[in-house]
């Protein structure tokens, strides 16, 4: 939202095709396909604890990035992105125990699943918005993890589902180094495809609809469509995500999509920056390494007696969850933009250093 | 059909259902009035709940006094949460408002989980009969008593409105803004005053809810059926919060039947408020007294 570019005086663009880049210059272009190699080269580097966060950050940021188009370009709020999540694990199950088809195909279909089941409760969101909608995508929050715990020719109710590990070509992959390549490749795809995207005419419909939603109505935008589609896209990217998950763990439980989950969610893109689809990426990446860094934190304080002692220890697990609140409160009162911002920020400051004008 | 086992739900429901008023009305109070939708309101009670149990069991009060002082601490709790972390969120985009409430609502949750304890606390016994026969019904005194202290709120509120000064600057806060200001009326202390009168009451429903049921964090699950109940009566009308709390607790004990009855899927109640949500957000969004916006560009 707000961002400015770092281009130079007199670089003008003189075709829209320039001003819809997806990379503002070449290096940027080639620092990012960089950056993705470097990224494959983790599991050869790093060991094992690394590689299990950086598969954690992939299924999360991909269903972020899905509440990013509902919420930051399409501006409609959502509280029950978890529920989609988990529906989307419990279906890519589901259908992979069911008919047989293969996982590496059923995580789309069952990300296609999940865009149904959003639009159907996408469908308040074409009379109501704001505040109104946030209270019925909560109410389908609710509904949806009652329908997972009742649900048993889904779900398997209590006892939850089995997922079978992925297979590509004949070659299964349960270990997670070679999980890590599918999603790295998830995780990319999602996001060109995500990033795109914003550069079509849906996008910028989108963004339209968020700014002034009367506006965009006047100029010929069907409000009904293009809100009911980002419910729908959103809850494709969630069920993506989720199935994701499902396969990782190989099991998937009830109770594991709470409305702690969305919050977690919502607050990924919020640290991230709203409308942002590199920030999504930052902002996940802050939320799972925040309760990593504090647990690391906790024991190199456990030198000190009072970090040792049992309240601390014992207390963790809530510690964590108060960082977690405590972290979006202190995100929306100080940096609301989010780490996007912040980032382009930096870069400015080293652009334009010392002579910050 | 049981009538007997009806009748009991049905007034149960009467019951939890003013209580349900009464956290609606605190939440509609500080919508109507700052414009914030408050996530967090279940959280007041909740620590509205320990806090006395912490004046009452820990420091070994008599109940008149730490009562007065749970209220004196919901007051003060309600006046720094609006001056520390709302104040800086007025003028900004709906969604931040809304995350802000929720990030409270899981930093006080998990806040209270860490220093009371997971565990369910129960009060010192207040009264000296566990219960009176009502009708032929047996009827728990803490559950009269909560009624009792709901119907004194809700008068409490109608008076204080009505015919206090600031319950009059508030109106007028909540009618215009700047007309408010420009007639002398401080916005500033308006806001925290809402804060923590809702703070306030939310404690006292916590108190009262924790002595049928003790203390635990389940109590904070009331903060989100408030939900129902405020859109089933129209978000910033407070008659509306009544009522609709009262009718989302008949429907839920109505709903207990149907299911123990007939149904028997299990959990109906706890689900069925939502499902009526969802159904009044698709045809009557602003609920039954609540005032239509009207949009302009």
């Amino acid at each position: 939202m707000a961002g400015f570019s770092l281009r130079p005086c007199g670089d003008f663009r003189t075709t829209y095709r320039q001003d819809t880049r997806i990379f503002d210059t070449t290096y940027i272009r080639n620092a990012a396909i960089l950056g993705i190699f470097a990224v494959a080269m983790i599991p050869f580097v790093l060991d094992g604890y690394y590689v299990n966060l950086f598969i954690q950050i992939s299924y999360f940021a991909i269903a972020a990035l899905g509440l990013n188009i509902l919420v930051g370009f399409t501006g409609q709020i959502s509280l029950g992105h978890a529920a989609f999540f988990g529906f989307g694990a419990f279906a890519s199950a589901w259908i992979n125990n069911t008919t047989g088809i293969p996982v590496l195909l059923s995580i789309p279909l069952a990300g296609l699943m999940t865009a149904a089941v959003g639009m159907l409760f996408g469908l308040p969101a074409a009379r109501i918005k704001g505040l109104y909608l946030a209270i019925a995508t909560l109410a389908a929050q609710f509904i949806l993890e009652d329908f997972f715990a009742r649900a048993e020719w889904f779900t398997g109710g209590s006892y939850g589902a089995a997922a079978n590990p992925i297979n590509v070509f004949g070659y299964e992959i349960y270990d997670d180094f070679s999980f890590f390549y599918v999603a790295l490749f998830f995780l990319v795809v999602m996001y060109l495809l995500g990033t795109n995207l914003m550069r079509t005419r849906d996008g910028r419909a989108f963004v339209a609809v968020r700014d002034h939603y009367l506006s965009a109505e006047i100029m010929g935008i069907n409000l009904t469509k293009y809100r009911l589609m980002s419910f729908a896209i959103s809850s494709f990217y969630a069920g993506v995500g989720g199935a994701m998950y499902g396969h990782y763990l190989g099991f998937v439980s009830a109770e594991g999509f709470t409305i702690l989950l969305s919050i977690q969610f919502l607050g990924m893109i919020i640290i991230g920056g709203l409308g942002s689809v590199k920030g999504t990426l930052m902002g996940t990446v802050f939320m799972v390494l925040l309760p990593e860094v504090m647990e690391s934190g906790v024991s190199a304080l456990s030198i000190f007696e009072w970090a040792s002692s049992t309240a601390v220890t014992d207390g963790l697990a809530y510690i964590k969850e108060m960082a977690i609140g405590l972290a979006i409160i202190l995100f929306l009162i100080f940096e609301p933009d989010g780490l996007a911002h912040r980032w382009q920020q930096i870069r400015a400051y080293w652009k334009l250093y010392p002579f910050s004008y | 059909m049981n009538f007997e086992l009806l009748f009991q739900l049905l007034l149960n429901g009467l019951i939890v259902g003013t209580l349900y008023g009464v956290v609606a009305m605190c939440f509609v109070l500080i919508y109507k009035s700052t414009q914030i939708v408050n996530f967090a309101q279940g959280e007041f009670l909740l620590i509205g709940a320990w806090v006395c149990y912490a004046f009452l069991v820990e420091m070994q009060m008599p109940f008149w006094l730490g009562f007065l002082f749970t209220l004196l601490f919901m007051m003060a709790f309600g006046v720094v949460l609006q001056m520390v972390v709302l104040r800086p969120m007025i003028g900004e985009p709906i969604i931040s408002v809304i995350m802000v409430t929720i990030g409270l609502s899981i930093f006080f949750q998990a806040a209270t989980k860490w220093i009371f304890g997971a565990t369910t606390a129960t009060y010192p016994q207040v009264f000296e009969t566990r219960s009176v026969n009502l009708l032929g019904m047996q009827i728990e005194t803490a559950y009269i008593m909560s009624f009792v202290i709901s119907l004194f709120i809700m008068a409490g509120f109608y008076w204080f409105f009505k015919y206090s000064k600031l319950g009059l600057a508030m109106r007028a806060t909540a009618f215009d803004q700047q007309v408010a200001q420009s007639l002398g009326i401080s916005v500033k202390t308006v806001f925290a005053m809402s804060w923590a009168i809702s703070a306030l009451v939310s404690g006292v429903a916590g108190i009262v809810i924790g002595m049928v049921n003790g203390v635990s964090s389940a109590l904070s699950v009331i903060g989100i059926k408030v939900f129902p109940a405020v859109i089933l009566g129209g978000l910033d009308s407070i008659v509306g919060a009544i009522v609709g709390g009262v009718i989302i607790g008949l429907l839920e004990n109505t709903a207990e039947f149907v299911d123990g009855q007939y149904l028997h899927w299990g959990n109906l109640f706890s689900i069925a408020p939502f499902y009526v949500l969802i159904i009044i957000l698709c045809i009557k969004p602003y609920g039954l007294f609540g005032t239509k916006d009207i949009e302009r560009i």
